[in-house]
């Protein structure tokens, strides 16, 4: 018979032997070295970074305990790595951008002879007298981390350290009180479902523990479909326990026996991370048979998802994991009366379910203390483009974009203005300079014409096109089309259309009201959400900037430079410096020739657009020059035995 | 040529049908089968998707469908230096598409191809997830971030350089052996 005093005795004895190897581990004195080590840290060249402190640290026979972390979503900074060494007498500190070099060479002057190089700190992990604390950077401050708090500080591939840092308290203290307590508490807080939509997930929870059938399934959607972000994929990586224990929390809610995570195969770490957590939960008696002395079991698996974005759609998730094309069905009936194999099922993404633990643990009223009133809690974005720190941040709810972008993320990258913010991915909008002080939640931006969506960001400075950022969008969902419903399938294929002939400088009259006609009807003409949001791109960037779209059908010019149909580049003779051959190496076809005077000039036929010859050409003369429409650039003859030769040397 | 790929198709029906038999007839497991082949053997052989169809007693249109339904699934075998450019929303506003056309360009193959040789093929990918060094190429398992359509060149001539290398080593060693 299950008492909460079981439970509850159960649970410490798990916690306390986590506590004591916690402990243990304060108590020795090697200094530690933290490495993030998720997807986006190894592509920046974390595993190099720790082979070189191991191979430094037995170099110099010192003793050091090298951790792998999970990411902090500071990806401007990646790899990263904290050293924390207290007998130096300095507080932990933040190093970016630790090349195998820098690894050693703090391994040397740090860790043997106790000197941080104050040049290569970035910031003290506390405050502290000694060193700038990373605190009292923006990125640091006006973060609320609830989600995320546990990434990058714990080894996700060890339980004992998410158990040691307070994890799977909230699950113990759900088991303890009845289901119902548990929906009331998810109710109360009002968490709304992060994957976008926004429902109110205590709704969803109580509609399934209503549901008739002996049988109930829970299903973590961790599916990331959006070309853009990557936060759940990072939340998997550097603390799957948290979405684990808020998935067997919501299990426990409504009475399923069975749950499901359901990753992206094309994750592979993810997928690796996550299995382990399942084990390893299984072995410390968190999930199985009659967990902690309870009467409650479950069974967690994993279901790889084989990557179709359409399979964020509720209906699409649960057909394509009985085996069928993931094409979405009518509802009602809602999953949560009928769901998988009929059985009622909940399905609820990584991060609403990540946000449970931590709300059942400290109670309704604090989480309603963060944020604003209709949304409370934290906003996951992954802000990339043109900011100087892009990355992922964690936002309570209600900070305005202007703030998110020109505080927290460090403002535009290379000085440029600011032109637009893209957020929600494929699904969202665009909004220009006016709604900077829009507050983020889901209301205020459904209303600016955008929305949550899957949290992708991208900031757009003045040399971006919005009209191809539309195309852009739209040639993913257009391929993503499942193609049940007319509308959606022929409607983004035509709107596409649209999209390149403009941005291939062939629109014609009317286009943009076209465009704009065709896009409600695929609104109101689509079954699934995927259908309703994709003419998003086309219609914010329509409404805010219409300019854009006019320039490029009336005149054939391209504002933001950057559809190549529309642009030129040439070399402007007056600053070219004679004999100079920088920009000749680096084109990738050759067209860039030798004038007769030595200087040097752009073959139009040849050239791609790539825009190289910019980059290699000497800042002190900078002249390479850009123009739109293409006409504008000035003609300059090739000589003809230079085309023969340069032809022969690539044949 | 055309023998030994015959015969190592051949050997990867073989292993195909000793791993049906660990899989029943239950529709939901037919994803898990295709990503067992897959996993196996890179892509989907033709004759696979008939074997399976035969296994799950579907027709194989049915399997065909599933299958080309979802990205994950190929259906030719990748080359041996698998080249995937990322296309993700920060990889486009930084002109991954110059990139990918440089590698097309480059290697003669279009995106989703695989060079007659086998040696590279060609994808696009929406984001590998490292969105702060875009633009991103993956060739093998080794992520390039900031690429240039200078370094589509030099990473290629990278691979053929350590080719040729491998190449002089083996010989270097049949000379020392004979």
């Amino acid at each position: 018979m299950s008492s909460p005093e079981t439970i509850r005795q159960r649970f410490a004895e798990i916690a306390e032997k986590a506590g004591t190897e916690k402990a243990a581990a304060a108590g020795r004195t090697v200094p530690k070295i933290h490495i993030g080590m998720a997807t986006c840290g190894i592509a920046s060249g974390a595993l190099e970074t720790k082979a070189a402190f191991e191979e430094a640290v037995a170099a110099q026979g010192l003793e050091a305990e090298i951790h792998p972390v999970g990411c902090i979503g500071h990806c401007y900074a990646e790899p990263w790595v904290i050293i924390d060494y207290p007998e130096s007498g300095f507080p932990p500190i933040f190093y970016h951008e630790v090349t195998p070099g820098k690894a050693k060479m703090l391994t040397k002057l740090f860790l043997a002879e106790g000197d941080p190089r104050f040049e290569h700190v970035y910031g003290a992990t506390v405050e502290n007298e000694m060193i700038p604390s990373v605190t009292e950077f923006p990125r640091f401050n006006k973060e609320k981390r609830l989600v995320m708090e546990k990434c990058g500080k714990i080894d996700p591939e060890r339980i004992e350290e998410y158990i040691a840092e307070g994890g799977y308290g909230g699950f113990a203290q759900a088991l303890e009180g009845s289901p119902d307590a548990v929906i009331d508490t998810i109710e109360d807080a009002r968490l709304r479902g992060r994957g976008g939509a926004g429902f109110p997930t205590g709704r969803k929870w109580r509609l399934a523990r209503e549901a008739q059938g002996e049988e109930k399934v829970v299903i973590c959607n961790a599916d990331e479909g959006d070309p853009g972000a990557y936060m759940d994929r990072t939340l998997l990586e550097s603390n799957p326990h948290q979405a684990l224990e808020g998935l067997a929390i919501c299990a426990y809610a409504v009475g399923a026996q069975k749950a499901v995570f359901y990753v992206r195969a094309e994750y592979p770490l993810a997928v690796k991370i996550i299995t382990q957590a399942i084990e390893q939960a299984k072995e410390a008696g968190l999930l199985g048979e009659k967990i902690l002395g309870s009467d409650f079991s479950l069974e967690v698996e994993v279901f790889q998802g084989s990557g179709a974005f359409v399979c964020g759609e509720e209906t699409a998730l649960i057909r394509s994991m009985e085996g069928h094309r993931g094409m979405p069905i009518h509802r009602p009936p809602y999953p949560s009366e009928k769901g998988l194999g009929g059985k009622p099922t909940v399905i609820n993404n990584v991060k609403t379910l990540a946000t449970v633990p931590p709300i059942i643990e400290k109670g309704a009223d604090w989480f309603k203390s963060i944020g604003t009133e209709n949304s409370p809690g934290t906003a996951i974005f992954s802000v990339v483009g043109d900011v100087n720190h892009p990355g992922l941040v964690e936002i309570p709810t209600g900070v305005t974009l202007r703030s998110l972008i020109f505080e927290v993320c460090g403002g535009i990258a290379k000085k440029k203005k600011f032109k637009a913010v893209q957020i929600g991915g494929p699904s969202g909008g665009c909004l220009p300079e006016e709604f900077l002080d829009t507050p983020i939640d889901f209301d205020s931006l459904i209303q600016a014409g955008a929305m949550m969506g899957s949290g992708g960001m991208v900031v757009m400075d003045e040399d971006t096109c919005v009209a191809d950022v539309s195309r852009f969008f739209l040639d993913f969902t257009q391929k993503e089309s499942c193609g049940k419903c007319t509308f959606c399938r022929i409607g983004t294929h035509h709107l596409l259309e649209i999209l390149e002939r403009i941005t291939e400088g062939e629109g014609k009259e009317g286009d943009a009201e076209q465009l704009e006609l065709l896009s409600r009807e695929i609104v109101k003409g689509s079954l699934c959400g995927l259908g309703r949001t994709a003419p998003n791109p086309v219609l914010t960037s329509l409404q805010y900037f219409k300019e854009d779209y006019d320039a490029h059908i009336h005149e054939k010019r391209c504002p933001g430079m950057m559809c190549r149909p529309l642009i030129a580049f040439y070399i402007d003779l007056e600053k070219c410096a004679r004999g100079c051959d920088a920009c000749v190496g680096v084109c990738p076809v050759d067209a860039v020739f030798t004038t007769r005077t030595r200087k040097k000039g752009i073959d139009q036929e040849l050239c791609v657009k790539c825009g190289e010859c910019v980059v290699a050409c000497p800042p002190e003369y900078d002249a390479v020059k850009k123009v739109s429409p293409p006409h504008l650039a000035p003609v300059i003859e090739r000589p003809p035995e230079t085309r023969t030769e340069s032809k022969k040397e690539s044949s | 040529m055309d023998e030994t790929i015959q015969a190592q198709e051949a050997a990867i029906l073989e292993d195909i049908g000793e791993q049906l038999k660990d899989y029943d007839q239950n529709r939901g497991s037919l994803i898990p089968i295709l990503q067992m082949i897959q996993q196996r053997h890179q892509y989907l052989p033709p004759d696979s998707i008939r074997k399976v169809a035969e296994h799950m007693e579907i027709p194989s249109s049915e399997v065909y469908g599933v299958a080309t339904f979802y990205n994950q699934f190929r259906f030719h075998p990748p080359g041996k230096n698998p080249i995937k450019v990322c296309l993700g929303t920060a990889c486009h506003v930084r002109a991954a598409d110059v990139i990918l056309e440089n590698f097309e360009r480059k290697l003669g193959i279009k995106e989703g191809q695989t060079s007659d040789d086998r040696e590279f093929s060609l994808e696009r990918v929406a984001c590998v997830g490292c969105c702060a060094l875009a633009p991103v190429a993956v060739v093998g398992e080794t992520i390039h971030g900031h690429m240039a359509p200078s370094k589509v060149e030099g990473l290629l001539m990278r691979i053929q350089i350590h080719k040729e290398m491998a190449e002089r080593e083996k010989e270097k060693e049949k000379n020392e052996q004979s």
